[in-house]
């Protein structure tokens, strides 16, 4: 199959971007979307143009490093999948593809169609975790946890901090992505003790790197995880009650 | 170090295997909490190993610093453990014990790794659990609300936790919250995008590193007390194979040329459950999690070169030929024998498939019997990926499954405290070499992970520490450090200055080549010494022709990789020697030569019942063998028997 793609390109943060334009020839409909790139990255290395930088690691949808606006859309076309998940077979012969960065001013582009995201990191480190130190865990049977709990829990902790999320936002913000996390922890007996501490840390912490959530709803169907709108509704509801200085008293 | 008087000395303690790690903890020197703080570590990586230690020593009070060259902690190859993690609780009440976690994993390494360290390891495992389940780990349930199990291959037991196929992830994240947490107390100092490209020494101690910024390239020194590797194993060596793209054997490697020996380098783990290669242009190879082992039911075509469609084969004329061969452990046989297995069938031409490559894994019967709705609860994920990837929709025609490289139990030599043969140098998970021997379990690569990293490490790193206390560490002004700092740049601007004609990539993939074909699922003397002379032809070429383009101050991801290839070649050339040199077969190491007339491999115990330890002597010496006589005291040297 043969693509023409328009890829941005911007040598460092404070450089100027802007697009250029690859012919990928000869790409097999079994080549995930990176083997696409990688196959356009060796020609460019041959005829002496550095390659494309993109993020990646597992070319398996789990590390969340991988992630780039295709045709407009995060991670591309295809439903439920991550960038490095997306295979050629998606597109048609000769179609014209364009990649470019998730855009977002509280995740500046670093190079070409890499973004940091540390802010993302922020924000788990503001109380994205429950305060246990090792060693001082009782057994592990001791809590016994509702399956459909546990369930919900995992449904939230699948995220894999990819910021698609917000890059699909028309306001840029980081609500699915914070409200996973806190909905992961929220929803097992352990993450009760800090549940409203947890939340009112996390949510500033988003704002002060990210813009409010309107509800469009962009963001689930750009999540690679299929991570449910439901949980933004949970945080919030979380976010109202932790004001009220007794529900932090009372731990529930 | 003094030369070849060296003697290995593994620090195993006296007495009862059941008591020498409680012996030892209660033997080693406590720091004194009003000091710890006085001790700078510094830990490179953020797997699980990295990960967990980080937080721990952080919580414990220690000074430390970590360096990972992902964008985030969360990121590191752990992340992409599917199947499950190991621990002897024996919830399932199935007759589970420490002693048969440890009994199974010293067997399952056919008999070459250190009794005394497995068995550690199986007694920290349900801490393992304890700890992960309070941080919030969102394991699978029963629906009474109590921890499920299933079983791995080479166990007869259900010991292994697991959350949904994702258990790498979720204890990663564990581990990356728990370091979170510290990060933000102020207890860790932390660097992403920072690549540690050298091991600095004083007086034959590690007392520091040397760090490349990746986004601007700064080239810095950094010192402390000790060093830990966490960096992960180095099966890309293969290029194609399950690990992500940027796992890489510097970080060991670079310790190694410093004085660290390197254990076992062929030791090497080709997993039976992957998705075969589909053309010439793939970068990887994904892993089918073992787990589906429990339920899917692996065959070919009886006839060769039958090229009818899976389900038109009738069941008369197909061979379940692990449940023929194995039938105690069917179609749970361990890995090495699994792949083994199906390497010999595609060589009598019953491979299938488009490039007739695999074997079928078929969940046909489990379907039946289970329906499907069990089934896309347990494994789910697992067959959405495989469809991905294939096209092929799983749920009614079976899997195509191969081996592909997966993990590596060889890794930097350590002691029972986890130290290299370099003082004040540590390694832990999947960078050392200490647990599995030559063959891992499923399900045991994180429990030795997290097992070092939270529970061994915060323990013995304490012995070390307590002879430098009031002494600060090295200054970074120090003339090691100048020079160190010097070696990599230079290094670096090498690479830039080759201007040849291939590009990175392309020298490791004709790398991969050699190694799978000499040094992968089937060794022989006559392959080994001709992937010996290959990969150092094509080494040479590499630094002839090389083509690195764009510049050494500037995020460049060309150059990340010319540095972890070019180390590539010298491991895959130790690989190579250690094979050679190991005239058996035992686990993943299968020499054509040493096999037992049905095709299994033959060990040799009186002779070869050894670590390899091997010693870099300088760019153009070979390097000096060591070897550890391992004792087995608890678990009788037997031929392994899965039958
Ligand atoms: C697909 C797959 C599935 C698996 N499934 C299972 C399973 O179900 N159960 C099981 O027990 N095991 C499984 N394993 C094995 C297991 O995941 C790994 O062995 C284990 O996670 C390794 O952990 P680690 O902490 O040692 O290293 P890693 O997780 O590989 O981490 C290495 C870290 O070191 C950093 N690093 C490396 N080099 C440098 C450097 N030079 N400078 C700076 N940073 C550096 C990296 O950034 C990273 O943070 C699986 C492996 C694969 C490939
Ligand atoms: S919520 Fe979804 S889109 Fe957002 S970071 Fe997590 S996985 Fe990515
Ligand atoms: S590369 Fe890991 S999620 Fe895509």
């Amino acid at each position: 199959m043969d693509f023409s793609l328009k890829v941005w390109r911007q040598d460092s943060p404070d450089a100027p971007g802007g697009f250029k334009t690859y012919q990928a020839k000869n790409i097999s409909p079994e080549a995930s979307f990176l083997e696409m790139l990688d196959d356009v990255n060796e020609h460019l290395n041959t005829i002496g143009e550095e390659p494309i930088a993109f993020d990646d690691d597992c070319r398996e949808g789990i590390c969340g490093m991988c992630g780039v606006m295709v045709n407009g859309h995060p991670h591309g076309p295809q439903d439920g999948t991550a960038t490095c998940q997306l295979h050629m077979r998606k597109f048609s012969d000769g179609d014209s593809i364009t990649i470019e960065p998730w855009r977002a001013a509280g995740m500046p582009v670093v190079r070409d169609l890499i973004v940091d995201r540390s802010p993302l990191d922020r924000i788990i480190e503001a109380g994205g975790y429950i305060s246990v130190n090792t060693g001082a865990a009782p057994d592990a049977n001791v809590i016994a946890i509702p399956k459909e709990a546990a369930e919900a829990s995992m449904d939230a902790a699948s995220c894999i901090g990819c910021a698609a999320c917000i890059a699909a936002c028309p306001n840029s913000a980081a609500n699915l992505f914070t409200a996973a996390k806190i909905g992961h922890l929220s929803l097992l007996p352990q993450g009760q003790p800090e549940r409203w501490t947890r939340v009112i840390a996390m949510v500033e912490t988003m704002e002060e790197y990210f813009g409010s959530c309107t509800n469009h709803g962009e963001c689930e169907s750009a999540c690679p995880k299929n991570i449910s709108i439901d949980f933004i509704a949970m945080m919030n509801r979380d976010y109202v009650k932790a004001q009220f200085k007794n529900f932090a008293k009372i731990g529930q | 170090m003094t030369e070849n008087t060296f003697t290995l000395d593994a620090k195993i303690p006296q007495g009862p295997i059941q008591e020498h790690w409680n012996t030892h903890k209660f033997d080693t020197k406590l720091v004194n909490p009003a000091n710890k703080r006085k001790y700078k570590i510094i830990i490179i990586g953020t797997g699980l190993a990295g990960a967990s230690a980080a937080a721990t020593l952080g919580e414990l009070g220690y000074d430390v610093e970590v360096f990972t060259y992902h964008d985030s902690a969360r990121r590191a190859h752990s992340i992409a453990a599917q199947g499950g993690i190991n621990a002897a609780k024996n919830y399932a009440n199935d007759g589970d014990s420490i002693f048969r976690l440890f009994y199974d994993t010293v067997k399952g390494g056919d008999f070459r790794s250190r009794e005394s360290n497995v068995y550690r390891l199986a007694q920290v495992s349900n801490e393992i659990i304890d700890q992960s389940v309070a941080q919030g780990v969102p394991y699978a349930r029963e629906y009474g609300g109590l921890l499920d199990n299933r079983s791995f291959g080479g166990a007869q037991v259900s010991r292994t936790f697991y959350a949904r196929g994702q258990t790498g992830q979720q204890l990663l994240l564990g581990a990356y919250q728990a370091l979170a947490r510290q990060i933000e107390l102020g207890a860790v100092t932390f660097h992403t995008r920072a690549e540690m490209l050298d091991v600095v020494l004083k007086d034959g101690r590690a007392v520091g590193v040397v760090i490349r910024d990746l986004v601007t390239g700064e080239i810095t020194p950094h010192s402390a007390h000790v060093v830990m590797l966490a960096t992960g194993g180095y099966s890309n060596v293969y290029f194609l194979s399950t690990n992500a793209m940027a796992c890489n054997g510097t970080a060991a490697w670079r310790a190694h040329r410093k004085g660290a020996f390197f254990a076992n380098p062929s030791f090497t783990q080709i997993h039976p459950t992957c998705i075969p290669a589909s053309d010439e242009h793939q970068s990887k190879l994904t892993l089918m999690s073992e787990s589906l082992r429990n339920d899917g039911r692996i065959w070919v075509p009886l006839k060769a070169g039958d090229d009818r469609a899976p389900r038109d084969i009738p069941e008369d004329e197909r061979d379940y030929y692990l449940e023929r061969q194995y039938p105690a452990f069917g179609n749970l046989a361990p890995r090495d024998i699994a792949s083994r297995a199906a390497m010999r069938m595609i060589e009598d031409d019953k491979g299938i498939g488009p490039l007739k490559n695999g074997v079928y894994l078929d969940f046909e019967d489990a379907i039946d019997r289970l329906g499907k709705a069990k089934i896309e609860e347990r494994y789910g994920n697992l067959f959405e990926m495989y469809e991905r990837i294939t096209d092929e929709d799983p749920y009614t025609s079976p899997m195509r499954i191969f081996a592909a490289p997966h993990y590596t139990m060889g890794g930097l030599w350590v002691d029972y405290n986890l130290m290299t043969t370099v003082p004040g140098l540590y390694a832990l998970g999947e960078a050392n070499f200490s647990d599995h021997g030559a063959n891992r379990l499923g399900a045991s690569a994180l429990m030795q992970g997290v097992a070092d990293g939270y529970f061994i490490i915060p323990y013995t790193v304490g012995e070390y520490l307590a002879d430098w206390l009031n002494i600060d560490p090295v200054p970074t002004d120090d003339h090691v450090f100048a020079e160190a700092v010097d070696e990599v740049n230079q290094r670096t601007e090498r690479f830039l200055s080759i201007n040849g004609s291939r590009s990175v990539d392309d020298f490791h993939r004709e790398l991969g080549k050699i190694m799978i074909e000499h040094v992968g699922l089937a060794r022989d003397r006559e392959g080994l010494e001709r992937a010996i002379a290959e990969i150092r032809s094509v080494r040479e070429e590499f630094w002839k022709d090389l083509k690195v383009l764009g510049t050494s101050d500037s995020l460049n991801q060309s150059l990340e990789r010319a540095g972890r290839v070019a180390d590539f070649f010298e491991i895959a050339e130790l690989m190579a020697i250690d094979a050679l040199s190991r005239e058996e077969s035992c686990g993943g190491h299968f020499r054509l030569e040493h096999q037992t007339e049905d095709g299994e491999a033959r060990r040799d115990d009186e002779n070869y019942a050894y670590v390899a330890a091997w010693e870099w002597k300088g760019e153009n010496w070979p390097q000096t063998l060591h070897k550890e006589q391992l004792e087995f005291e608890y678990v009788a040297l037997s031929q392994r028997n899965y039958k």
